[in-house]
């Protein structure tokens, strides 16, 4: 890389306003979004608000929106940009504004405690606990999940409608949901909640989500269409529905 | 009582969400006492959460053979013997049932063909022993204690930061921090406080440790009369990644060794039968053609030294690169591309595979990783019961790697894991215990609370223009030259004086704008700690004239079987120092018959 200098927008700011300001840092090899951030920190704004943890892609802390693109800060290198091109930095956009980066996502913590928990089968008639490899493949797919939120913060539902996020889950639970009603140990019957509560039905599956997953599962594919096809079963299925009516079922 | 901060009362709180924390503050909540789990990140974020190759735990699923015994043998073994024996036997012992509940709590791990929990290779570990979820093993443990503690209702403060503890008459009383969000004070009365607050790395440059690794758990026991012990022994990891300099230090699993990986120098050649030593001679292949057969039959075949334990091989590479058959940017190669086919790679190591590839630009299917030591772990910290996790303070418990003992002079891989869980576990039960045994009302001296807020304040009003961010920087470069993997008296006296320096200038720093999510404020807070367990680890290898495990002094280059006999024990009172040689425990007769077996 010619340049020598990188040079970046970042958002600095709180909830009753704020504004974009330029600073330049010298360039590294290697370097990712992340470390511009701390380098602007340790030399002309020690205040700059950033959560971040282990700074390799595993604690899911410093999602933010780079040139308006949703991604991890700490995956997302230099040099995937132009030269000399300028960056924009600005905190994600679906939840309450903290201070600079940092954002109030305690949205997320809240749905999840809503969640029915795995609600254990009995076990193996020799007391083991047996499951298969190809079982809990698909599972452990959703349990790559780590909690970034990018999914949510993309989610059109919630992104520019604060008012649905009241009835309205969002993909990360969604992905939770189905890791739970998929898990081959659990007995428990999350169809009505799904329904219900979360707002599933409100995803028409534009896949903005998946997109974002800076751990690749398929949110839309693999959890949020077979949660719907339960929730189609169980309430919408013609025959069902006929079956219940001669019984005179509800 | 004063109603000047926000104030809560509790009969325990854990402070840390960790493995260690999540475990203690589960047992406690059900045995029925109002317990507070306080983490300084968002909970799930911890660093369990970069746990990347399994929990050691001898389930006996893939060899039958394995059983506590031979798990406490290596353990031991691993830890030069310098390990409290019953945290190893109890350890050893436990860590099975805290995994199979880990799975009735929802974790799913990769599975043998007949469907049990499939365990993998790993260093210093006789029988493949590691319960795993591919190389993500910590995001699985600490995810599924998350949603367990979150479904049991546990009330959990996030990004609350406790600087303090509180004792009255020698007695835990209370705990005194800051929200990160808007930079207020909060008081925690309580009866007990568990730490489950990790490691130190943060003191050193390169590290494979998170922002949070920063002594605190450390420093708030020392602050109020802990002892400490064997602060001397630090693990540094033989496979850090090297290159580019933004990744310098972040891990790289062993898994990928024991997954059939193996370390090369710069002429193509397998070092680490080079470097076998005496101690590890009897039990480790000496040749290429043994190591490679040992993956798929071991018991006709002993074990590759590529997997000899983690002090061993980060010494290995040490010497390998200062001789001058490093990698071209100051590593050695890990090479699995050549050994393992490129589906097996990525099934078994999807996360180094994206690691690499997005870090580094390098593809681990096809070419061999540049690795590196980098500073990884503390086997060192709060000096515990081996059963209860008590400290010398009454009330104040430590489990996790805030805690000493369990380790001895080096920790084997996949010991962390199993360490939370075994002893967080304990850590709940036994100060729950101890709160519902002591009844009546907890007092704080506000006296004291006030005294500590002003301080904490002090950067505030500083104007010496010292940048928080320039002491840390000098400290990590400071351990990293003088407190690294080969020691010598010379180096760590200097480092004494340097840090005498940096502890003038910290008093002399001064931080910008407000007290809403300052990280600038945070760190200078932070540094309080930094310095006092960067201090606690250059005396205690000041004080231990051998070299064993994590501690090799140049000028000291033998294990002393008298040292090899003592902790170092380290404490302060009034503000100074004072160490001391205290002996062991002495093993039982039925558990020294297992190392006399097998000589």
């Amino acid at each position: 890389m010619a340049d020598t200098e990188v040079t970046m927008r970042v958002w600095r700011g709180d909830a009753s306003g704020g504004e974009f300001k330029e600073y330049r840092v010298p360039a590294q090899e290697g370097m990712v979004v992340l470390d511009v951030v701390h380098t602007i920190q340790a030399t002309q704004a020690p205040d700059l608000a950033v959560r971040w943890n282990c700074k390799a892609g595993k604690c899911g802390s410093c999602s933010a929106e780079v040139n308006g693109k949703p991604r991890l800060m700490c995956m997302t290198r230099m040099n995937t940009f132009v030269p000399g091109e300028t960056i924009t930095l600005a905190p994600v956009k679906t939840f309450p504004l903290i201070r600079d980066l940092v954002t109030d996502v305690s949205f997320n913590y809240e749905k999840a405690k809503t969640i029915p928990p795995l609600k254990l089968k009995a076990k193996e008639a020799d007391g083991t606990r047996r499951m298969f490899q190809e079982d809990v493949d698909r599972v452990q797919e959703f349990h790559k999940c780590i909690e970034c939120f990018l999914c949510q913060n993309v989610c059109h539902v919630i992104r520019d409608h604060e008012e649905n996020k009241e009835w309205f889950a969002g993909p990360r639970l969604f992905v939770r949901l189905a890791s739970l009603e998929m898990h081959p140990l659990d007995a428990n019957d999350r169809k009505e909640v799904i329904k219900e509560q979360t707002g599933l039905g409100f995803c028409n599956i534009t896949k903005c989500c998946t997109e974002v997953c800076p751990e690749n599962i398929h949110i839309t594919d693999n959890a949020i269409i077979p949660l719907k096809e339960r929730v189609v079963d169980e309430y919408y299925d013609p025959v069902l529905w006929l079956l219940r009516k001669l019984r005179g079922e509800q | 009582m004063s109603d000047k901060y926000e104030t809560h009362e509790y009969d325990v709180v854990v402070i840390g969400a960790g493995g260690a924390g999540l475990r203690a503050a589960v047992e406690a909540s059900a045995l029925g006492v109002k317990t507070a789990l306080i983490c300084k990140s968002l909970l799930g974020k911890a660093h369990t959460v970069m746990a990347e190759g399994g929990i050691a735990a001898a389930l006996g699923n893939v060899y039958p053979e394995d059983n506590w015994k031979v798990h406490f043998r290596d353990t031991m073994r691993g830890g030069k013997m310098l390990n409290n024996w019953r945290m190893a036997q109890l350890h050893a012992q436990e860590a099975p049932e805290r995994v199979l509940e880990l799975e009735e709590w929802g974790a799913l791990f990769d599975r043998t063909q007949d469907g049990r929990i499939l365990q993998r290779d790993f260093g210093g570990h006789r029988y493949a022993r590691l319960a795993h979820v591919g190389d993500r093993t910590g995001l699985e443990m600490i995810r599924t204690l998350q949603q367990h503690a979150v479904h049991k209702g546990i009330d959990v403060y996030m990004e609350c930061n406790i600087q303090r503890l509180l004792t009255d008459g020698g007695r835990m009383a209370g705990a005194f921090g800051y929200w990160r969000e808007s930079g207020k004070f909060v008081l925690f009365k309580t009866k007990a406080v568990i730490l489950g607050t990790g490691g130190i790395g943060k003191a050193w440059k390169f590290t494979s440790n998170s922002w949070e690794y920063t002594g605190d758990g450390v420093t708030l026991a020392t602050d109020v009369g802990a002892d400490l012990i064997d602060m001397e022994m630090i693990q540094f990891h033989p496979t850090g990644m090297v290159w580019p300099p933004s990744v310098r230090g972040i891990l790289v699993t062993e898994g990928v060794r024991g997954d059939g990986g193996t370390l090369k120098n710069s002429t193509g050649k397998r070092f680490m039968f080079d470097y076998i030593t005496d101690y590890f001679r009897a039990e480790t292949a000496d040749s290429e053609k043994e190591a490679d057969a040992w993956y798929e039959d071991k018991k006709n075949n002993r074990r590759t030294p590529d997997l000899l334990p983690r002090d061993e091989v980060a010494r290995a590479i040490n010497a390998e690169v200062k001789a001058g058959r490093g990698s071209p940017h100051g590593g050695v190669l890990l090479d699995i591309a050549s050994r393992r086919s490129a589906d097996y790679i990525k099934k078994r190591l999807p996360s180094m595979y994206h690691q690499f590839k997005e870090l580094a630009d390098v593809d681990i299917t096809k070419e061999p990783m540049e690795v590196g030591p980098t500073c990884h772990y503390v086997m060192g910290g709060v000096r515990v019961n081996a059963d209860t996790t008590a400290s010398t303070v009454p009330g104040l418990f430590a489990a996790g790697e805030v805690a000493a003992g369990l380790h001895g002079a080096n920790r084997l891989g996949g010991n962390s894991l199993s360490d939370l869980l075994v002893f967080g576990r304990r850590a709940g039960l036994y100060a729950a215990e101890y709160a519902k045994a002591h009844t009546g009302a907890i007092t704080v001296d506000m006296g004291q609370v006030e005294d500590i807020a002003n301080t904490l304040l002090a950067p505030f009003n500083g104007n010496g223009g010292e940048n928080p961010y320039s002491i840390h920087a000098d400290l990590q470069n400071c351990m990293q030259n003088l407190v690294g993997i080969i020691r010598t008296e010379n180096e760590l006296r200097q480092a004494l004086k340097e840090i005498a320096v940096l502890k003038e200038r910290l008093k002399k720093v001064s931080v910008e704008g407000h007290r809403q999510y300052n990280p600038g404020w945070h760190l200078a807070l932070d540094l309080h700690s930094l310095l006092s367990v960067a201090e606690a680890a250059t005396l205690g290898a000041i004080e231990r004239k051998e070299s064993r495990g994590g501690h090799t002094r140049e000028d000291y280059p033998e294990a002393d079987p008298q040292f090899g006999k003592v902790n170092i024990v380290i404490r302060k009172k009034n503000g100074e120092w004072t160490l001391t040689r205290e002996p062991l425990p002495e093993m039982p007769d039925e558990l020294k018959a297992l190392f006399e077996e097998k000589k």
